[in-house]
């Protein structure tokens, strides 16, 4: 492991011990390091009470140059005219505005051209870049890690410290590396990728680790898709999963409204480059993949981990391991979905697509592949939430959103929507939804008794399209 | 119900109450505390809404209702749990509507790590016991819910009348709970010379000069 101390100077370890060891300011009495965040980004819900935290402390933000807000989890998708109709989520952006002014910190908000979900749009300004320390109060910070940061979310304590000094007392992690060979088949994306590595790996089986991606598969992945793939990590208990940065990573921060430019961009470039975890670093667990085998994949439980291909059937008991049967019994009664049974084929009420997994460009042209030319199913609402107000834009240039229209689903204004139930975009009753996004817990969607089927988006056209889960592949081939 | 307790402050060094079991793996902080209560700008309310779909849900159950929701656990202090708790969401929300509910130390087979972090940063402990003593510990504790429990942090065991268990707690938490320095903020803030030392150093900082100075 590099020794970088009062250097810059990196060239052997993993990506994860270089910016560890380069943002790491002091250890602490306690035994947890001080952690430097070169990143922190914030939204509505996680931070009204931090900053009422740094007020009861009397301190102000140490750096509201490297803090940068959006508003995202309680925007409704309809109308986002202020007032909102729900007075809480109107007094959660106010407070957000108010503190934001307060402290000199910028606000992406609505109507700004910048706005969307927190994950979205710090890549797509620039703001995310190799080698940065990223921290959010939101889990689903892992995201940024596809640029080779080192990103993870954090509570609202924590978000106060971050506030009060740029740094976090943190301990260290494993690295796990997680290589993957091989080529996804057409249809079959960094969704199914990451809904595989879960099923195989466990919504446990990441505590203590951060998850590095590499491998044929990985680097042929678009930053979007890496985004995907690593904005999951934590479903599958890894607080933070990256990919090294390579020609892919610079040829999307290139021209970036934040991105390096002039000469610092050949520097930048330089610097990044050397940051990749060498040919003889060592990883703490190695884990691999191929990447041929994997198969569009569907969540039947109530975990991510609770998923399999979408020509499987749901596992029965004796196919599952011992101490996991008390909670796949506990889905099939939530789920109402009998063990044994093929997945495809499961009628649904609901298409929901969108999210910091799959609210981006790439995802909404993939979904609407499969849309052009069909038409929802009757009786099925399908709506497509754009992760921001730039994704929006382009794809209202190019034409996807007639595309959606045309085949009866609705388009909708950014934000985080029915991933989780802050906004009026939630499910009704024992609705089942097919979801492109990142949790199916129990009543995550909304309703204490709704359930949600995790898949790609161009699944969960599928599914619209057709009214039940079915095989993409067979859409993109007919 | 709130808490009537204090909220932790200063050396954690032990936590003595009864108890209250939460059986199941995987048990996130969506159900911990449902999103929708996340609309808040305060932390104050949230007490009485730990765990309110699954208590909805057990009310009319034939299992009968929720652990929160019986009158022997009210005012407990030591929550019992298995695997993977509070896996999921980042939301503090989780840990603060436990702790206004009155929890004040958790012991499981395993926690998620922001939770785990989370919770070191309200000063309430979460304890490791294998999957032996956890449910030998579950089993005590449901037999006999008047029973005091004591959670001793620096030695890192649980006991109740003449039973014993041994718990893991890593050094660093333990170390910060016993010393009373869980809270980090000043600590972080009083180390501002090396963190502006640290800022220096970072290329993208710099506009990438220390890149080629390397």
């Amino acid at each position: 492991m590099a020794d970088s101390e009062g250097s810059t100077a990196v060239s052997a370890g993993t990506l994860y011990d270089k910016v560890w060891d380069l943002h790491r300011v002091a250890e602490l009495p306690g035994g947890a390091s001080q952690l430097f965040i070169g990143l922190h980004l914030i939204h509505e819900v996680t931070s009204p009470q931090a900053f009422a935290g740094l007020k009861d402390l009397g301190l102000r933000v140490r750096h509201p140059e490297r803090t940068v807000a959006t508003v995202d989890h309680i925007v409704p998708t309809t109308s986002q005219a202020r007032p909102f109709a729900d007075p809480l989520a109107e007094e959660m952006l106010a407070t957000l505005e108010a503190n934001c002014a307060e402290h000199g910190i910028i606000l992406h908000g609505l109507g700004s051209g910048r706005q969307g979900i927190v994950h979205v749009i710090a890549p797509e300004l620039g703001l995310t870049q190799p080698g940065m320390t990223v921290a959010c109060g939101d889990s689903h910070t892992s995201t940024h890690g596809a640029f080779g940061a080192i990103a993870f979310g954090i509570g609202t304590s924590q978000v106060r410290d971050v506030l009060a000094s740029q740094s976090l007392a943190m301990g260290k992690l494993k690295v796990r590396r997680i290589w993957v060979d091989g080529q996804l088949q057409q249809g079959v994306y960094a969704k199914d990728l990451v809904l595989h590595v879960i099923r195989t790996l466990g919504v446990k089986g990441g505590v203590g680790y951060a998850y590095e991606f590499a491998g044929p598969a990985i680097e042929a992945l678009s930053m979007e898709e890496r985004m995907t793939l690593c904005n999951m990590a934590i479903e599958g208990g890894a607080r933070c999963g990256y990919v090294n940065p390579d020609r892919t990573t610079f040829a999307y921060l290139q021209g970036r409204p934040f991105a390096p430019s002039g000469e610092a961009w050949e520097r930048a470039v330089a610097w990044w480059s050397s940051l990749a975890s060498g040919a003889e670093a060592v990883f703490d667990d190695e884990v691999r993949f191929d990447a041929a085998s994997i198969a569009p994949t569907v969540t039947w439980g109530i975990t991510p981990g609770q998923g399999i291909g979408v020509d499987e059937a749901v596992p029965t008991l004796d196919q599952t391991e011992p101490d996991e049967r008390p909670l796949a019994e506990e889905a099939y009664r939530y789920m109402d979905l009998q063990p044994g049974t093929l997945i495809a084929g499961t009628p649904v009420d609901v298409c929901f697509i969108g999210s910091c997994t799959n609210g981006r460009l790439s995802d909404l042209e993939a979904a609407a592949a499969v849309a052009k030319g069909r038409h929802v199913a009757p009786g099925i609402k399908a709506f497509v939430v754009p992760g921001s107000e730039q994704v929006a834009a382009a794809a209202e240039a190019a034409g996807l959103d007639a595309v959606f229209r045309e085949a009866g689903f609705e388009w909708r204004e950014p934000g985080c929507s029915m991933c989780l139930a802050m906004n009026p975009d939630r499910l009704e009753g024992r609705q089942i939804s097919a979801s492109s996004s990142n949790r199916n817990f129990k009543g995550r969607q909304g309703s204490a008794s709704g359930r949600t089927l995790l898949m790609s988006p161009a699944m969960v056209a599928a599914a619209a399209v057709t009214g039940h889960v079915s095989d993409v592949r067979a859409l993109l081939n007919a | 119900m709130t808490s009537p307790t204090p909220f932790p402050s200063g050396p954690i060094t032990g936590v003595s109450g009864t108890t209250v079991v939460v059986r199941g793996d995987d048990i996130d902080t969506d159900r911990i505390i449902p999103a929708r209560f996340l609309k808040c700008v305060t932390f104050d309310a949230l007490g009485p809404a730990a765990f309110a779909d699954d208590r909805a849900e057990l009310a009319t159950a034939p299992s009968g209702p929720h652990p929160f929701d019986r009158p022997e656990h009210q005012g407990a202090a030591i929550l019992l749990v298995n695997r993977n708790f509070g896996c999921g969401s980042s939301r503090e929300h989780a840990p603060q509507a436990l702790m206004r509910w009155g929890i004040r130390a958790v012991v499981g087979e395993s926690f998620a790590e922001i939770f785990y972090g989370n919770c070191l940063a309200l000063g309430i402990p979460c304890l490791v016991a294998d999957h032996a003593s956890m449910l030998a510990i579950q089993a005590a504790a449901a037999e006999a819910p008047a029973e005091i429990f004591r959670l001793d942090v620096a030695a890192a065991s649980l006991s109740a009348g003449s039973q014993q268990w041994s718990l893991e707690l890593a050094g660093g938490p333990r170390q910060m709970l016993v010393s009373g320095q869980w809270d980090a903020t000043g600590q972080l803030v009083a180390n501002d010379a090396a963190l502006q030392a640290t800022a220096a150093r970072l290329p993208y900082l710099q506009a990438f000069a220390a890149a080629s100075a390397a």
